[in-house]
């Protein structure tokens, strides 16, 4: 089958690679409809998560037709259509019983490696480098997809892929991010981020009743594109975003902020990016965390910080000071989507959001490489692409 | 533990004595009947720092008491200056020498004894121990460690366990060259609380075991706790073994609890297409990549 495969830094390449075949007993084979590019895949492709190999499969968001069941899959057809959560989860342990399926305690076959780096281990994600488990993921013809009993699910014929290909990943992790902040009518949120995941914490801030929403960004498209929201913006290149933000709130700051963003964020100070990038160069640390430091800086006492974007490893001048003598709550996590997806099915069925809003290119998986080049270096106001293998 | 810290006591007094040749080289020189050599008070300078060299090794090291046969050989300067200098001299200084040899001599001995037992500690019996929860009722995961023929499902190294009767069973390893066979014999059992066993002596390797099970708090599943001996010739062995794996022992039985865990709450060994012959910590770093593989895995789900 063809792939879409990490083969070294900033190089992608479709390869022919063979065919999944089940490997556990609640494994079942998807053939994929749909599949997405996402704003973390390019950390990926950066080289900024550790032990991806070349040859690895990408890709984590993906829906598609079960084409092969192992004998421990009782809840699923051969034929039925389903999306697929991106973190996989056992639904047996402490952590999944708890809701908290990103960080399935059984899901993860390289637990000891990520141990390593974080503590504790995470659960296994497809796609996403040997730490979280070297699985294959979904930028591919077919995708063995473990715990299949538990994860992905079931789409009636009359939803296109378009409408619910974002239940495997973005929309709940933006959904998460806005339910993270505690939202209670008359407040105030901020997203840096206007991309996909951006948008959704947005359009989700509405849903769970934020008065205002202000999106921070520097693309003039992204913005746009987020305004049809309802939000607000600001576009960082051409104001201060602390000050704008005070005077926004009437000189308190946003009840909450929410991170879209993650490890490789932008400065408009070139001194200040120059900083984190030369380090992050030299591997000195991981990230270049403007953005959770200035959300923390913007955020009103006692208020939330919300942390979506993701993080591989280790931050430099973190303001831990603001953080305890303001009371702030910090609340993160990779998105636990199995906890989303039949609700937010529901509001997509009810007409709430349509999600296919955020999609800007559609190609085959064979251009693969030419969607990330664009993805990547924002061209042709790319926000969304979905590939179709 | 005892040598360790008997190591770091040597260490101050390295520290003490290096302080004091350095400081005041002339008082030092002078106690030990010294004091009319020429040059007594530059080398009484140079011992100082030699005895501070001691110092921060012995103060500074995680696992000091091995760097006492540096003091050793220090020691061995010391006592032979010390006995030219009483040979040579007499009277009063002869004697001021003679009490120095004798102080150096017993702060030898212990320096030798010191040094002996941390070296010899790393050739006793290799321990490790790891614990982890599962999400089961403990009845049922003992039920389950009990039936030892269940083992070689989430012990990677571990080809076939037959239990013979009740007590006694015969286990096959992999081993870095050939394949590794013994016989083990429970030696303690708590239905529900713990196994103990060990290897029957001269049917192969010296190893033992303690598999304890307790409910975990709040009603939080079953904590398992297992710690593994390994006695000599089996440490080497064992060692040897992990090596092989590319692993550490501890590491390997923290990743057979995992997977133990995978087995007891998920039904099976969850496997990776990037890791399809089992999971080892430091195999994986030279993992194949994360696509699907052609051929058949072969090894054990
Ligand atoms: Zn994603
Ligand atoms: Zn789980």
């Amino acid at each position: 089958m063809k792939a879409n495969v990490w083969a070294g830094r900033n190089r992608l390449e479709i390869q022919d690679v063979p065919d999944p075949r089940i490997l556990n007993a609640r494994d079942a084979i998807v053939r994929v409809t749909s599949t997405a590019i996402c704003g973390s895949d390019l950390h990926l492709v950066d080289g900024y998560i550790p032990t991806v190999k070349k040859g690895d499969v990408l890709g984590h968001e993906f829906m598609g037709e079960v084409v092969e069941l192992g004998p421990g899959v009782r809840n699923l057809h051969i034929g039925d259509r389903v999306v697929v959560p991106f973190p996989i989860a056992c639904g047996a342990c402490f952590a999944c019983q708890d809701g908290l399926y990103s960080l399935c305690e059984n899901s993860n076959p390289n637990a000891g490696m990520a141990e390593k780096l974080m503590g504790h281990a995470p659960a296994g994600i497809f796609g996403y480098s040997h730490m979280l488990g070297g699985f294959p993921g979904g930028q591919a013809e077919y995708v063995r997809v473990p715990f299949a009993d538990v994860g992905p699910i079931k789409i009636e014929d009359d939803l296109p892929d378009e409408k619910v290909l974002f239940l495997s990943d973005i929309f709940p992790t933006g959904f998460m991010g806005a339910e993270m902040c505690d939202i209670k009518p008359g407040q105030t949120i901020a997203i840096w981020g206007a991309g996909p995941v951006g948008q959704f914490a947005a359009a989700s801030a509405f849903l769970l009743g934020a008065d205002r929403v202000i999106v921070i960004d520097r693309f003039p498209y992204r913005l746009r594109r987020v305004q049809r929201t309802g939000a607000e913006v600001l576009n960082y290149e051409e104001v201060d975003v602390l000050e704008a933000l005070r005077d926004m709130t009437g000189g308190r700051g946003p009840d909450a902020c929410i991170d879209a963003v993650g490890m490789e964020a932008h400065h408009p100070t070139p001194a200040m990016y120059a900083y984190d990038r030369a380090k992050q160069a030299t591997r000195m640390e991981t990230e270049r965390p403007y953005v959770l430091r200035e959300a923390i800086m913007a955020c009103r006492n006692g208020g939330v910080v919300s942390v979506i974007g993701v993080y591989g490893g280790f931050v430099d001048k973190f303001p831990m000071g603001t953080v305890m003598n303001r009371s702030l709550t910090i609340r993160t996590g990779q998105c636990h989507v199995q906890r989303y997806t039949e609700p937010l099915l529901q509001r997509i069925r009810a007409g709430e959001i349509d999600p296919s809003f955020v999609i800007s290119h559609r190609m085959p998986l064979s251009k693969a490489p030419h969607a990330f080049e664009l993805f990547k270096n924002k061209q042709d106001e790319c926000n969304k692409v979905v590939l179709i293998p | 533990m005892m040598t360790d810290r008997l190591a770091r006591a040597l260490g101050w007094t390295s520290l003490a004595l290096g302080a004091a040749q350095l400081a005041a080289p002339r008082a030092v020189t002078r106690l030990c009947g010294l004091d009319d050599a020429p040059g007594a008070t530059t080398v009484a300078r140079l011992v100082g720092a030699r005895e501070l060299l001691h110092a921060a090794l012995l103060l500074g090291a995680r696992n000091p008491a091995p760097w006492a046969w540096t003091r050793i050989a220090g020691d061995a300067m010391d006592l032979t200056v010390l006995g030219r200098a009483a040979a040579g001299r007499t009277g009063a200084r002869r004697a001021r020498a003679l009490a120095a040899l004798g102080a150096v001599a017993g702060i030898t001995a212990l320096d030798a004894a010191c040094a002996r037992q941390g070296t010899a500690k790393a050739k006793g019996p290799l321990q490790v121990r790891a614990t982890i929860t599962v999400n089961k009722r403990r009845e049922e995961v003992y039920r389950f460690w009990r039936e030892l023929e269940n083992l070689p499902t989430f012990m990677v190294h571990l080809d076939a366990v037959r239990t013979i009767d009740q007590r006694r069973s015969r286990w096959k390893a992999k081993g870095p060259i050939a394949a590794l066979e013994w016989e083990a014999e429970i030696i303690d059992e708590r239905a529900g609380d713990l196994i103990a066993w060990q290897s029957v002596p001269g049917t192969g390797i010296a190893t033992a075991g303690l598999v304890g099970f307790t409910d975990g708090p709040g009603g939080r599943g079953t904590v398992v706790d297992v710690s593994l001996e390994y006695g000599t010739p089996g440490r080497k062995l064992a060692a040897a073994v992990a090596r092989m794996f590319g692993e550490h022992p501890e590491q390997q039985l923290r990743d057979d609890l995992r997977r133990f865990k995978q087995v007891m709450e998920t039904g099976e060994v969850v496997r990776s297409e990037a890791s399809p012959e089992g999971h080892r910590a430091l195999r994986q770093l030279r993992q194949r990549p994360a696509q699907p593989t052609a051929q058949p895995t072969g090894g054990r789900a």
